[in-house]
């Protein structure tokens, strides 16, 4: 029974430990898009380069802006004609056709549509693109994941925690005429409990350490999986090296924990009398 | 020492087991509390024990009001009891020596202490020559001796003995009830709970007979004369 219910913890914190990853990971490829995604703000095509420029301290003042870029017209066309190969096809072609323009970085991609609109309200400018369908999938999938780690992460504590309470109950019900005699003679609680929560931590121990090292393993083989099967410059997957302490120390608490508890409950009926 | 004042006791399904229960025990004495089944005996030695509170009236053991007594203190009240059953309840898996020795262990005592004084107990029951053999192994007189000798162990000022030869022949009845009088010459104060009207009659003790809940009689007199109505 101890042997099914180190496993039970390890299976539980794996899948726990997979979906925080997944989460993190998730976070951290949106926060990556949230830097490159842009706000393209155009400014009314009356203005000179001067009072262009002068729009910056104004952008940058709204809310949820984090950073503005002034490209003047001539850095606008210089750019769009380099993305070619043959750049003769655009010999003679002026870059008044093209407007000064900045490109706004934000701090929360979730406030896309409202940046956009408060920037449209900016004296000298004219026109602002943003891909609002893209920022609103991007935070879509991160609550969905978010959302569905949370719940899973309790239902699996739950799990654990259960697993283990019947695990030492199951041992202090072989010793339950010992536990009576210890009672009887003057024993305290605590000198009854103690050894079933040190049963419990070891258990605890024993599966969050194995859990943590397999997780450990997993992680580098999906995650290297993933990158190499996406073909998607952003999506890059978070060093294990960056998240190990933590890892662990999670890993630690909730075996600790399940350990601890699931030992305290188990001896709770015991020492009523 | 004992003292029942006053004692009621009823269970939640609305069994009235004791209806104002009086009697005092002092240190040393040697008592045998009697009565037929359901007569409340069992609930005197529960409340002895801490095992159960008084709904009203007060009990008294060596110090301690078992009707106000805080849970983490029930252990140090037990420590100045020792408890004998019927069926002996031994672990099966320790020795002689160990079953006795555990009984030290659980109260904190040294293995200095343990050494000295858990070979002294077997021996005044009787077995110090059976140290290291297993329950199994012995007979049942035997067994009950190893059970009077782990509640004799730490000292304690009352034994109480629940039908303490309820699973033994006549002749190992004796035996044990003689071990029993042994104890109560060098000091200790013994409460022999027990329906067997022979071996009562046998001795000539205090006898607290109990029935419906009620003391029935309480007599020097050493006879189990009550009768089953």
């Amino acid at each position: 029974m101890s042997f099914a219910s180190i496993c039970v913890i390890i299976a539980c914190l794996i899948i726990m430990g997979s979906f925080a990853l997944l989460a993190l990971n998730v976070n951290s490829i949106i926060k990556t898009l949230e830097s490159e995604n842009q706000i393209l703000a155009y400014v009314d095509e009356n203005l000179s380069e001067s009072e262009a420029r002068a729009l910056q301290s104004q952008i940058e003042q709204v809310a949820n802006v984090k950073s503005a870029q002034f490209v003047s017209r001539d850095d606008a066309m210089k750019s769009f004609v380099s993305t070619y190969d043959d750049q003769s096809l655009f010999d003679g072609l002026d870059s008044s056709v093209l407007r000064h323009r900045y490109i706004i970085y934000l701090d929360d991609i979730a406030k896309m549509a409202d940046t956009q609109q408060a920037l449209v309200n900016v004296q000298g400018i004219a026109k602002v693109s943003a891909h609002l369908e893209i920022g609103r999938g991007f935070v879509r999938v991160r609550n969905i994941v978010s959302a569905v780690s949370l719940v899973l992460v309790i239902i699996l504590f739950v799990i654990s925690l259960f697993i283990m309470s019947n695990t030492i109950k199951l041992t202090t019900f072989e010793r339950r005429d010992e536990i009576a005699i210890m009672k009887m003679v003057g024993a305290t609680s605590g000198f009854i409990r103690w050894p079933f929560v040190i049963e419990g931590l070891i258990l605890g121990s024993i599966g969050s350490l194995s859990a943590y090292l397999i997780q450990w393993g997993v992680y580098k083989l999906v995650s290297d999986d993933v990158i190499a099967a996406s073909g998607l410059s952003f999506v890059k997957a978070l060093p294990f090296a960056t998240i190990a302490a933590p890892m662990l120390g999670a890993f630690l608490a909730v075996g600790l924990g399940v350990g601890i508890i699931g030992s305290l409950v188990a001896i709770r009926n015991y020492l009523k009398v | 020492m004992v003292q029942f004042t006053d004692v009621f006791k009823s269970y939640e399904n609305g069994t009235k087991a004791l209806k104002g229960v009086n009697f005092q025990i002092a240190d040393g004495e040697f008592v045998f509390i009697v009565g037929p089944s359901g007569s409340g005996k069992t609930t005197v030695i529960k409340l002895i024990t801490g095992e159960i509170a008084p709904t009203d009236g007060t009990v008294n053991i060596n110090g301690f009001d078992l009707g106000t007594i805080k849970f983490s203190k029930l252990p140090y009240l037990r420590r100045t009891l020792g408890v004998v059953f019927q069926d002996f309840r031994l672990i099966e898996d320790k020795t002689v020596y160990e079953n006795v020795a555990f009984a030290m262990r659980v109260v904190g005592s040294s293995n200095k202490e343990i050494r000295r004084r858990v070979p002294y107990v077997l021996e005044l029951v009787g077995l110090d020559t059976r140290m290291h053999r297993r329950p199994q192994e012995l007979s049942g007189g035997e067994q009950q001796r190893v059970a009077i000798a782990r509640a004799l162990v730490n000292n304690p000022s009352i034994i109480i003995a629940d039908e303490p030869t309820g699973n033994l022949d006549p002749a190992r009845s004796l035996e044990i009830m003689l071990l029993l009088e042994k104890i109560n010459e060098l000091g200790t104060t013994v409460l022999v709970v027990t329906h067997e009207k022979g071996l009562v009659n046998s001795f000539s003790k205090r006898v607290i007979a109990i029935d419906g809940g009620r003391v029935i009689s309480d007599g020097m007199d050493g006879y189990y004369n009550y009768e089953t109505k």
